[in-house]
């Protein structure tokens, strides 16, 4: 006998670190379909934005996400920057990229963390968090912070990375990756989280494209983009080659992001190693943004973009989020049809959810 | 670390996000991490609200979820105390105002520890763990909990309406 259920999922759920509600209509153990439920983190952001200075904005969108802080600052910064024609130093290029791959690295492996702690490994779980911890730490000696950093201000950024700092910097990233190895491996390699994680929740190439996926689960379907090949910031010097996968399910969403990890340690090394002497930063100059920009920037969960309009005065006119997350809800959904109850956990982890910007 | 207060009861701790940005939450969860291991003093992290002696909140509450967070608080056995994590949850903090935002967690459920920060430091929330075991302990031996301010009336104040509308009106 086939029987109907619809079993509410979250918003506080004991493996869901994000409160997003998902309503999953069952047919025994299988989902025919979900439906997400989301506002319970809106917090209004865009609208407050419109209220504040342009310049107290950087702070406002360092806090539209804790985990990936410095990027949307990033990414608020270099739209003002061209909508306000400021050409920052090189050095403050370099020492951006530095930060914000010291944050994809400690934003993978946090969510490198929870996938193992969703598929019931707890102890990878912690010896992930502690190697993160590492990370932090050069976060907290180069800028004085644990997550939200508020190092990046209009024109460049507000701390350097001496010479002494950046060999703590190197001497701490060759220990992380000592360790990387044997944690990866249990990731990867091991018979019953490959049991949890081959071939569930696959996402076709054709379907992630139609779908609009980014970042690492449009990657592990076989889609190459990544804004870092554009260039921005200073990844047009740092020889940064992409990491793809191509079977689209929940084992090469995490093999993407494990690669995604040394591809980051380099790029840090590189960066450290071609830094040009100078300025961190520049003073800005001339009337406030009168005009529209999109910004992008590659996030540890994909695209993301900012729309910002100015008018002349200090308030903006319009500040708008769209945050990779809110791309991959689609695909989540779509993955989340057809498989069954017990591996929603690991499938909606694998999209790296992060319902806190999603809403802004 | 001699000051530590001896527990009688281990403390059983739940997590609820409302309304943060995540920068609380992950500190939050570090701090359970082997670093700072906040399980060193008999604390433990449950996902069930029915299991758990302390409500740790983070961010602000907004009209959709104070009903979520009433549920959780509600479900919980008495004695309970209550942590609010972070500016957001004490105040609402950089979001205070919002259109969406009603402020503090103490809107709708009464408070015993505020941690100040954004984030909090992972010590600062562990200190503010402890508190609130303390005044766990506190309350479970019948004592009068340590200052006035940390009472908890047993019928959590009636939230969200008059608060909402004030808010609403200023905003109108
Ligand atoms: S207090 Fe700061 S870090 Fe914590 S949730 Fe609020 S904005 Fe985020």
């Amino acid at each position: 006998m086939i029987r109907r259920n619809t079993i509410p999922f979250g918003p506080q759920h004991p493996v869901l670190p994000e409160p997003i509600q998902l309503h999953l209509v069952m047919e025994n153990e299988k989902i025919i379909q979900a439906l997400p439920a989301v506002g319970y983190v809106h917090r209004g952001l865009e609208k407050i934005a419109e209220k504040k200075d342009f310049i107290q904005d950087v702070y406002l969108a360092e806090r539209i996400c804790g985990i990936c802080s410095f990027m949307h600052s990033q990414n608020y910064c270099q739209g003002i920057e061209e909508l306000m024609k400021v050409q920052i130093p090189d050095r403050a290029k370099y020492l951006r990229v530095i930060w914000a791959e010291t944050h994809r690295i400690h934003s993978h492996l946090l969510i490198l963390g929870l996938l193992a702690d969703a598929f019931g490994f707890e102890n990878l779980f912690m010896r992930l968090w502690k190697v993160r911890e590492q990370i932090l730490n050069i976060m907290e000696k180069t800028t004085g912070a644990r997550v939200i950093l508020g190092v990046c201000a209009i024109g460049g950024v507000k701390r350097d990375i001496t010479p002494e700092l950046g060999e703590y910097v190197l001497r701490e990233l060759d220990s992380v990756e000592k360790q990387l190895p044997e944690l990866m491996d249990s990731l990867l390699k091991d018979y019953s989280v490959k049991q949890r994680l081959v071939g569930v929740g696959v996402l076709p190439k054709d379907k992630a494209h139609e779908l609009g996926a980014v970042g690492p689960v449009a990657r592990a379907s076989g889609l190459r983009m990544d804004l870092r090949e554009t260039g921005y910031a200073a990844y047009g010097d740092l020889d940064f080659k992409m990491v793809v996968g191509e079977a689209g399910d929940c084992y090469d969403r995490t093999m993407v992001r494990v690669k995604e990890l040394y591809t980051s340690l380099d790029l840090i090394r590189t960066a450290l190693k071609r830094m040009p002497q100078g300025p961190i930063s520049v003073a800005v100059k001339g009337s406030p943004p009168a005009d529209e920009v999109l910004a992008r920037i590659e996030q540890p969960r994909g695209e993301l973009n900012f729309y910002i309009r100015g008018n002349g005065t200090r308030n903006l006119e319009r500040f708008r989020v769209r945050t990779p997350t809110f791309a991959n809800l689609p695909a989540l959904l779509h993955q989340l049809t057809g498989c069954e109850l017990a591996d929603v956990p690991v499938i909606a982890i694998c999209i790296d959810p992060c319902i806190s910007c999603t809403e802004r | 670390m001699t000051d530590v207060p001896k527990f009688n009861k281990s403390p059983w701790v739940v997590h609820f996000n409302c309304n943060s940005c995540n920068g609380c939450d992950i500190e939050f969860l570090a701090c359970l991490t082997p670093l700072y291991d906040l399980e060193r003093f008999g604390i433990l992290h449950v996902g069930n609200p029915k299991h758990a002696d302390v409500l740790v909140v983070t961010g602000s509450v907004n009209h959709r979820n104070s009903r979520v967070l009433k549920n959780v608080y509600d479900q919980m056995p008495e004695p309970k105390v209550v942590v609010a994590m972070g500016v957001c949850a004490s105040t609402g903090g950089i979001f205070a105002d919002g259109y969406n935002v009603l402020g503090g967690v103490d809107k709708v459920i009464p408070v015993d520890v505020f941690v100040p920060g954004c984030p909090a430091r992972p010590e600062a929330m562990i200190d503010g763990v402890l508190k609130g075991a303390q005044i766990l302990e506190a309350k479970h031996s019948g004592k009068t909990p340590l200052a006035e301010k940390n009472v908890i009336t047993r019928t959590p104040t009636p939230v969200a309406a008059p608060a909402a509308q004030e808010k609403g009106a200023s905003h109108a």
